[in-house]
């Protein structure tokens, strides 16, 4: 089970408790966590379920590279943080 | 006649109430946050405000029994594999909502129906009081709808809506840019209109082509809805019928550029604006920021200044930021710079309620 972690700056739109989730890709996971809470799902992906253009994940450190598809790989300890990224100010 | 504005600032939307005979800020909500745009249903006295969370995406709320719960926001539909849709810079288009920038309640005989015009294109229509959201696939899969383009923003958007008060089937819209669009049949069918209005700032064989048009408000009279009036990157444009056709008005001093435009719920032909001096010097002229109003269907306007700044005033006022009440006598608007004002005497005279609120890109009567 990988754990997810949402940025605190989140927490003032929608609740969003750290969380756990199997799968072997981001996707995979987000959508076990999202199923459980859909309304923060919007806050951070897109219409076409892609990542919102100014946040950012982490998967064990590393940045992920496809934000559109979300297929970055996971491994049952890792460790997935949900940002805001930079970019957006 | 309202007693209440929503002034919808960058930091937070601020309930303005009329009370003793004096306009004041009443108090605040969603303070620190982007509030882009509000309407208030007249059907039932709900509001809706949409934010823009920039980081988190935009939202919708609508208040209800004293409280605001957020909404579903519309969603755009997938986009189908492999289809390439670019924008000018040759960048894909986002099929997801980036501004709530038009919201308007349906007619009389829908009651639950909003419109929702948005960024990047799409048209939404809720049946339920914002609930839930469909996209109007038949003017978003049109195929001039890809001809649209970015206007001040990026991207495309919808930002004028409005349903005829003697037939909600029939609606129209405008684009920045796209011109204008309507419908006989409730959004099934869509037609261009808008001949006449003239573009500046494309090829001489683009100039007169309704869909380069560059509207920046569309406003129609309540009572005649055939008359339409626009403000237009360009300059001032009106319509007696039911924008087929429009006129353009030169002689405004001290300018026709800007951004929105509102005109008496009765008489079609006064109208007010706020003009800036030019598409690219976008402040008052002088340093006077004034209105202009006319009251002969465009023939003659006159410059109203009584109670706003006329030295170094550097504010604009978006084409959301000026309302009219039901009345017609009330008027106010807010800036760029969180200037705030209303008049009780269809301009003539300005109360200021304000001048350090965040950048102003919304005010509506309640």
């Amino acid at each position: 089970m990988a754990r997810v972690v949402f940025t605190p700056n989140i927490q003032r739109h929608v609740a969003c408790p750290e969380a756990e989730a199997p799968g072997n890709t981001v996707r995979e996971v987000l959508n076990g966590v999202f199923a459980g809470n859909p309304r923060a799902a919007a806050y951070v992906l897109d219409d076409q379920s892609a990542l919102r253009k100014h946040m950012t994940i982490f998967v064990d450190g590393h940045m992920i590279r496809d934000r559109s598809g979300l297929t970055d790989p996971v491994g049952p300890a890792s460790t997935i943080y949900i940002y805001q990224a930079l970019s957006g100010g | 006649m309202s007693d209440t504005l929503l002034v919808s600032t960058r930091k937070g939307l601020f309930w303005v109430r009329r009370g003793g005979g004096r306009w004041d800020i009443d108090h605040v909500d969603f303070l620190g946050d982007n509030v882009t745009l509000t309407t208030t249903d007249p059907r039932d006295g709900r509001h809706y405000a949409a934010l823009d969370h920039g980081h988190f995406g935009v939202k919708l709320h609508r208040w209800e029994d004293g409280r605001w719960d957020e909404m579903a926001s519309p969603t755009y539909p997938p986009k189908p594999e492999g289809l390439e849709e670019n924008d000018m810079w040759g960048r894909p288009i986002a099929w997801s909502t980036a501004r709530i920038w038009a919201l308007r309640a349906g007619g009389d005989d829908e009651p639950g129906v909003i419109w929702c015009g948005t960024l990047p294109g799409g048209l939404f229509r809720s049946s339920d009081n914002g609930e839930s959201w469909e996209i109007v696939r038949s003017l978003w899969d049109h195929p001039k709808r890809r001809m649209w383009m970015g206007g001040g923003a990026d991207l495309p958007g919808i930002h004028s809506i409005l349903v005829d008060p003697r037939n909600s089937q029939r609606i129209w819209i405008a684009v920045s840019t796209g011109g204008i669009w309507f419908t006989e049949n409730g959004g099934s069918d869509w037609v261009q209109r808008g001949e006449g209005m003239r573009a500046d700032h494309v090829p001489p064989e683009l100039t007169n082509d309704p869909i380069a048009q560059d509207v920046h408000c569309l406003a129609q009279c309540a009572n005649a809805p055939e008359r339409m009036w626009v403000q237009h990157h360009n300059g001032i444009f009106v319509s007696s019928d039911e924008g087929r056709t429009f006129t353009e008005i030169t002689d405004v001093a001290p300018s026709t550029f800007g951004f929105p435009v509102v005109v008496h719920p009765r008489d079609p032909d006064t109208a007010w604006f706020v003009p800036g001096i030019k598409d690219e010097l976008r402040i008052p002229h002088d340093g006077q920021l004034v209105v202009t109003r006319t009251r002969d269907g465009g023939r003659t306007f006159e410059k109203l200044t009584s109670g706003l700044p006329q030295k170094h005033a550097y504010d604009i006022v978006y084409r959301h930021g000026l309302d009219i009440d039901g009345s017609g006598d009330r008027l106010a608007f807010g800036s760029t710079t969180g200037g705030l004002w209303v008049s009780e005497d269809q301009g003539d005279t300005w109360e200021n309620i304000a001048n350090t609120l965040p950048p102003v890109y919304a005010v509506r009567f309640a």
